[in-house]
């Protein structure tokens, strides 16, 4: 037995993911009808996150990694925070 | 099977699966990139943004939210049963997974077919007409899920490959890693239409 065995996952725990992310869809549709204009889109934003996480941790298996690629996955998104930050920083100060 | 065998089959696994993850870094950056492209020219043309996204068809964009976070459900099972090798309820799985890829597409179909019948299309006249803003939300609208169909694509001849091959016995309870990686650039799918779903179809 190596350790690929480790990340077998329930089936229990996919399922409960499943919903979560149904219910966290359905949650940011009904949101969006409600017109909360930029408040709207931060919690839309702020949801889709949220969803990305848990197919992250769950279906990806992330959070049965190892450092290594715990740490390239940091990297990626501190990189992408990074161009984000600067092209911001650009855009909102043009007018 | 001796220690020196199984050591080296551990090392493959990881760096494959390293080297699936990689890869899909490269696509997330490349995602970001037109993803920084829209909020650039959304600050700018917030009302035609806002008109745009109003057009779209929400309840074709939740159905292809629906279709694709459950076939991720479907995908995962997959690699979770060959783990404990039940290869027929896997093969099963996949072609699940396969066929609400199809879905989402002939979804997508619809969708862009009647934007075209309206005349709403890169260059069309009607776009033209309406100016710089609400060609530029189209454009994006066009391009970035048009890429993210390009990957559904993708990851749909991926996966009927893995069925192949897993009919095949080249994938089997001791030897999954191909079937992992395709998993793994299916969910990266997910991902990437987790985002674009708020940003074309619910900020109006």
């Amino acid at each position: 037995m190596n350790d690929n065995n480790k990340s077998i996952t329930g089936y229990r725990i996919y399922f409960i993911v499943w919903i979560c992310l149904l219910i966290l869809t359905a949650t940011t549709v009904a949101i969006s009808n409600l017109k909360l204009g930029k408040y709207g889109a931060l919690i839309s934003l702020f949801i889709a996150s949220i969803k990305a996480s848990l197919i992250l941790l769950f279906f990806m298996h992330l959070k049965y990694e190892g450092f290594l690629i715990k740490a390239m996955l940091l990297l990626t998104i501190m990189t992408i925070a990074i161009i984000v930050g600067l092209t911001f920083s650009d855009v909102w100060y043009r007018h | 099977m001796n220690k020196d065998n199984i050591l080296e089959e551990k090392e493959d696994y990881e760096g494959s699966k390293m080297g699936m993850w990689l890869f899909l870094f490269t696509e997330l950056l490349l995602f970001t990139g037109l993803f920084l492209l829209y909020s650039a020219f959304r600050s700018r043309y917030s009302d035609e943004f806002h008109t745009g996204a109003a057009e779209l068809n929400k309840t074709m964009g939740t159905l292809n939210t629906v279709l694709l976070l459950t076939s991720s459900l479907t995908m995962a099972l997959s690699i979770n049963v060959i783990k404990k090798g039940q290869k027929k309820l896997s093969v099963l799985l996949q072609g699940l997974t396969v066929s609400l890829g199809l879905l989402f597409l002939v979804d997508k179909y619809f969708e862009w077919s009647e934007k075209i019948r309206h005349g709403i299309y890169p260059n069309s006249a009607e776009l033209l007409q309406r100016g710089k803003g609400e060609t530029i939300f189209y454009g994006l609208y066009y391009l970035m899920t048009g890429l993210h169909g390009l990957h559904v694509i993708a990851g749909i001849i991926l996966i009927s490959i893995m069925i192949i091959m897993t009919i095949n016995e080249r994938i089997h309870r001791e030897k999954f890693v191909k079937l992992e990686n395709a998993g793994l650039y299916w969910h990266l799918v997910d991902v990437v239409w987790v985002f674009l779903f708020p940003v074309f179809y619910l900020i109006s």
